[in-house]
């Protein structure tokens, strides 16, 4: 059976899948159950100077699709809306008793440096394993000048960064907010600060929707709303995508990462261990369904692993990575066209229609025998893969290669780009 | 809770027990009501977001009325509920009805692509149902009639294909005059559909919503060769479209027949449309139906729930061969009735005057038709009903004594676009054979007949 045990920044847990920094790791009750239920680790929700600060009712919105619930998220609630004293008391007593979980505290506090030592200090007396510097939260404490104001200057991610590895022992991991058009630029200024690791991606800026009758956004506050950060399984994609260039950048490459952005599965685990991520963590989806979900998480991934031969994270861990290149690189000579199953077609004829009316016309629909075929005009086909993405059937449309007898060419040695640096 | 009869406890032996109030009132109640229970919002949605919304989508081509299905899906699904509603009726003005008794495991539901793979379609008359209710608790006239052409028509017979022709005929500017022999339009909506699959006013409530349009006029109680006549309407008005549907039923052809118990199912199941208070309806404790189709389904059903104890169908031929679908004898069999096939019937003994008991012979093919063993059995019964199938009757189309229209197998011949061989003479419905026996065809009938009639009209 594969093991799942996971050590990263020094932090060992029992397993890669950590609970991020948000309402369901907001106090002892809900931590302890968490870790009861089997996950490895939590990050504990944004610990702030006193006073508390107040939240506001109601704090979430939720994107529904065509019958499946919260397929996006967004929230406006703040940081911890209870004492410092209270949280740190309940932090080393959870840390006391589950001694072999992963034990990270968020913190934010105002970017100045006496903040962070002090609370530094308070965190380390608790035996927390780590810290992560909430550098993301697009809504509220972005408006007091902290969460993504700093996370979207690269010098202050650098000079707060440099802050507490100044006034720690702990590991720091900073937290990154993917409000910003380069993810590479905050990224690279938490390395040069002497950061232990990133985690990322924190919640985007989004407005859920707009309630029709009282014309306003959702969630709606005494009729107004504003901006929430967004997450949820239709984020995963953008958390993709920044934690691969996190991976594969010269100056990041190596930089631990714990990745976050619409993980709900051991499936979208594996997907960003394989881009390089050490750990990896869940919100939404614990929120929709409960902390029971790391049960599969859990079992998945060791089958999953075992069926791959994988022993251990290490193994597959940053597989993807060299994978991930520009598009410039990318085989120019590569040739697929679809094939359809007629065995498996039901004759729904999305496909059609998605070719028909949006791509290259290269599915025609027949009748034959009275029944209904949609049959692939290769010569027509580009290879786009629409119609396999719009098929409701599994397997019944395949993308199979057409051998070009061409050899690799990329786009630099294309003889239509004017810029080819050489001729092949 | 069955009461005991009366008649039962007393002489058993004796006497036919045919009773009323077998039942509770709660009891005639739930047997009466609704038997489908409406779809609530969020199943609704559920149910709309299987649909595929698929290309050229198999289930209109198996509508006969040829609803945009998918459109309408779509639509609920975005919560346009109106203009789901509006999409259904405009090709079906009977969307309503139809998303009740339709049977769509043979038409929309059977084509849906969610079967192969899943074997479970969309849910599609159910949601006809949740959008057309919508439309109709708003209260709204969707349509509007285009402007006057000063053409009237006469519509013989207010059933689902004669009020389908008027209404997309009042739609395109045209006046019509429906003419039914009945004291209500509606036709088997009102007359001949089982009581749970249309309760309460539903059939009326949707010629109110028909009538709504404007430019039909309604004259009930008038029949075709009684009435009124054939050769007036043709005089008085620019056309003419036949919708009178049948008007006869099949002998049995057993002796016996004309004993007291045996009843015609369609008219007993008309009188228990009409009856307010069903424990008013005398029901025998054990009936017996002759017959196959949804006819003989319709009232053995009705019978049980009338508080019929043994309810036995008994057809010639196999399950298969039966006109009432698979998911009909199903419902049949799980509301206890018990269905015999391979079996006709050949005498109804008597006691008195009354039927006793049938007698019957199994039946099987032989070289391709259907032939009796020779071996016999009798089932007892207090109602005998037959449900053998119903014909149209040719005289109201005669003129001096002769049958103007040109029949074929017993109903009125019509070309494609549903005229008769009479110039400027349309008809559609049961009365012509265009397709299935099923309200959907005779909308699409009426529907097509008022296309024809219009570009008739157009020309002239």
């Amino acid at each position: 059976m594969a093991d799942l045990r996971s050590e990263f920044v020094g932090i060992k847990s029992p397993n890669p899948f950590w609970l991020a920094s948000a309402p369901p790791t907001d106090k002892e009750y809900n931590v302890v159950r968490a870790f009861k239920a089997g996950w490895g680790g939590v990050v504990w929700k944004t610990l702030g100077d006193d006073p508390p600060i107040v939240n506001v009712a109601s704090r979430y919105g939720a994107l529904h699709v065509n019958g499946d619930k919260m397929v996006g998220f967004n929230n406006i609630e703040l940081i911890t809306d209870r004492p410092l004293e209270v949280n740190l008391r309940e932090i080393k007593q959870v840390k006391r008793d589950w001694p072999d979980r992963a034990m990270v505290v968020s913190l934010m506090v105002p970017c100045e440096e006496m903040p962070w030592a002090r609370i530094l200090k308070q965190v380390e007396e608790t035996e927390a394993d780590g810290v992560e510097l909430n550098f993301g939260c697009p809504h509220g404490m972005s408006e007091r000048g902290m969460g993504s104001a700093v996370g979207q200057v690269p010098e202050y991610v650098e000079m707060v960064a440099r802050w507490c590895k100044a006034h720690t022992r702990m590991p720091v991991l900073v937290k990154l907010t993917p409000n910003v058009t380069n993810i590479l630029g905050p990224a690279r200024a938490a390395k040069t600060g002497g950061a232990d690791g990133v985690s990322l991606i924190n919640t985007l800026n989004s407005i859920t929707s707009i309630d029709l009758d009282i014309m306003a956004p959702t969630p709606t506050v005494d009729g107004k709303g504003t901006h929430g950060g967004y997450c949820g399984p239709a984020v995963k994609p953008i958390a993709l995508h920044m934690v691969a260039e996190i991976a594969r950048d010269g100056i990041t490459r190596g930089l631990p990462i714990s990745a976050i952005g619409g993980i709900a599965t051991w499936r979208d685990a594996a997907e960003f261990i394989a881009l390089g991520a050490g750990t990896v963590q869940v919100c939404t989806a614990a929120m929709h369904y409960g902390f029971k979900i790391v049960d599969d998480m859990i079992d998945g991934m060791k089958n999953w692993m075992d069926e791959k031969d994988y022993a251990r994270i290490e193994d597959f861990r940053g597989r993807a990575v060299p994978n991930v290149t520009d598009w410039q690189y990318l085989n120019m000579n590569y040739k697929i066209v679809a094939r359809i199953d007629q065995d498996l077609c039901i004759k729904c004829g999305l496909c059609h229609i998605a070719c028909e009316d949006t791509s290259h016309q290269s599915i025609a629909a027949k009748r034959v025998d009275g029944q209904r075929r949609y049959h692939v005009i290769d010569e027509e086909c580009v290879g786009c893969n629409l119609c396999q993405h719009v098929c409701p059937v599994p397997d019944c449309i395949s993308m199979v290669q057409v051998d070009t007898g061409q050899p690799y060419l990329n786009w630099t040695q294309h003889p239509q780009n004017p810029m080819r640096k050489a001729a092949e | 809770m069955s009461k005991p009869s009366a008649e039962a406890a007393s002489a058993p032996d004796t006497a036919p027990d045919i009773a009323p109030g077998r039942l509770t009132p709660a009891e005639y109640h739930a047997n009466f009501g609704d038997i489908e229970s409406p779809l609530q919002r969020a199943e609704a949605l559920i149910d709309a977001s299987r649909c595929y919304f698929c290309h050229d989508a198999p289930c209109i081509e198996a509508c006969p009325t040829g609803i945009d299905i998918p459109g309408f899906i779509r639509k609920i699904a975005t919560d346009n509920v109106k203009g789901a509603a509006v999409t259904i009726l405009e090709q079906n003005i009977f969307g309503g009805t139809c998303a009740r008794v339709c049977p769509t495991e043979i038409l929309c539901e059977r084509a849906c692509v969610r079967n192969a793979g899943e074997g479970r379609p969309v849910n599609i008359g159910a949601l006809q149902r949740y959008a057309t209710d919508h439309l109709f608790a708003l209260g709204v006239e969707p349509f509007q009639r285009a402007a006057p052409t000063g053409r009237r028509i006469a519509i013989v017979g207010g059933g689902p294909a004669g009020l389908a022709c008027a209404h997309r005929l009042a739609l395109l500017g045209h006046e019509t005059v429906v003419f039914d022999a009945r004291e209500k339009l509606g036709g088997l909506n009102e007359y001949g559909i089982a009581a749970y699959k249309l309760p309460e006013d539903f059939a009326q409530n949707e010629v109110g919503f028909i009538l709504g349009l404007g430019g039909i006029a309604a004259r009930t109680g008038q029949a075709l060769g009684r009435d009124i006549a054939l050769a007036d309407l043709r005089r008085d008005f620019d056309a003419v479209f036949l919708a009178m549907g049948f008007a006869g039923v099949n002998a049995l052809a057993a002796e016996g027949e004309e004993l007291a118990g045996v009843e015609d199912a369609v008219a007993y199941i008309a009188q228990l449309r009409q009856t307010a208070d069903k424990s008013t309806l005398h029901i025998g404790r054990r009936v017996v139906v002759i017959g196959g189709g949804n006819t003989a389904i319709d009232i053995a059903v009705q019978s049980k729930r009338l508080g019929a104890e043994d309810v036995t169908i008994v057809y010639r031929r196999g399950p298969s061969h039966m006109s009432a679908t698979d998911h009909e004898q199903a419902f049949a069999q799980t509301n206890g009735v018990k269905i015999k096939h391979w079996a006709r019937p050949r005498r109804l003994l008597a006691r008195g005057h009354h039927v006793a008991a049938v007698e019957f012979e199994y039946t099987r093919i032989e070289e391709g038709s259907l032939a009796g063993t020779g071996e016999r059995f009798a089932l007892e019964a207090d109602m005998v009903f037959k449900a053998i199938g119903q014909i149209m009757l040719p005289d109201p189309l005669s003129e001096d004594g002769r049958v103007v229209l040109e029949l074929k197998d017993g109903r009125i011949a019509v070309d494609a676009h549903h005229a008769t061989s009479l110039p400027r003479v349309y008809a559609g419905g049961d009365c012509v054979a265009s397709g299935q026996d099923l309200t959907v065809q005779a909308v699409e009938d009426g529907k097509r007949a008022a296309a024809a009639i219009d570009r008739y009209l157009a020309k002239r």
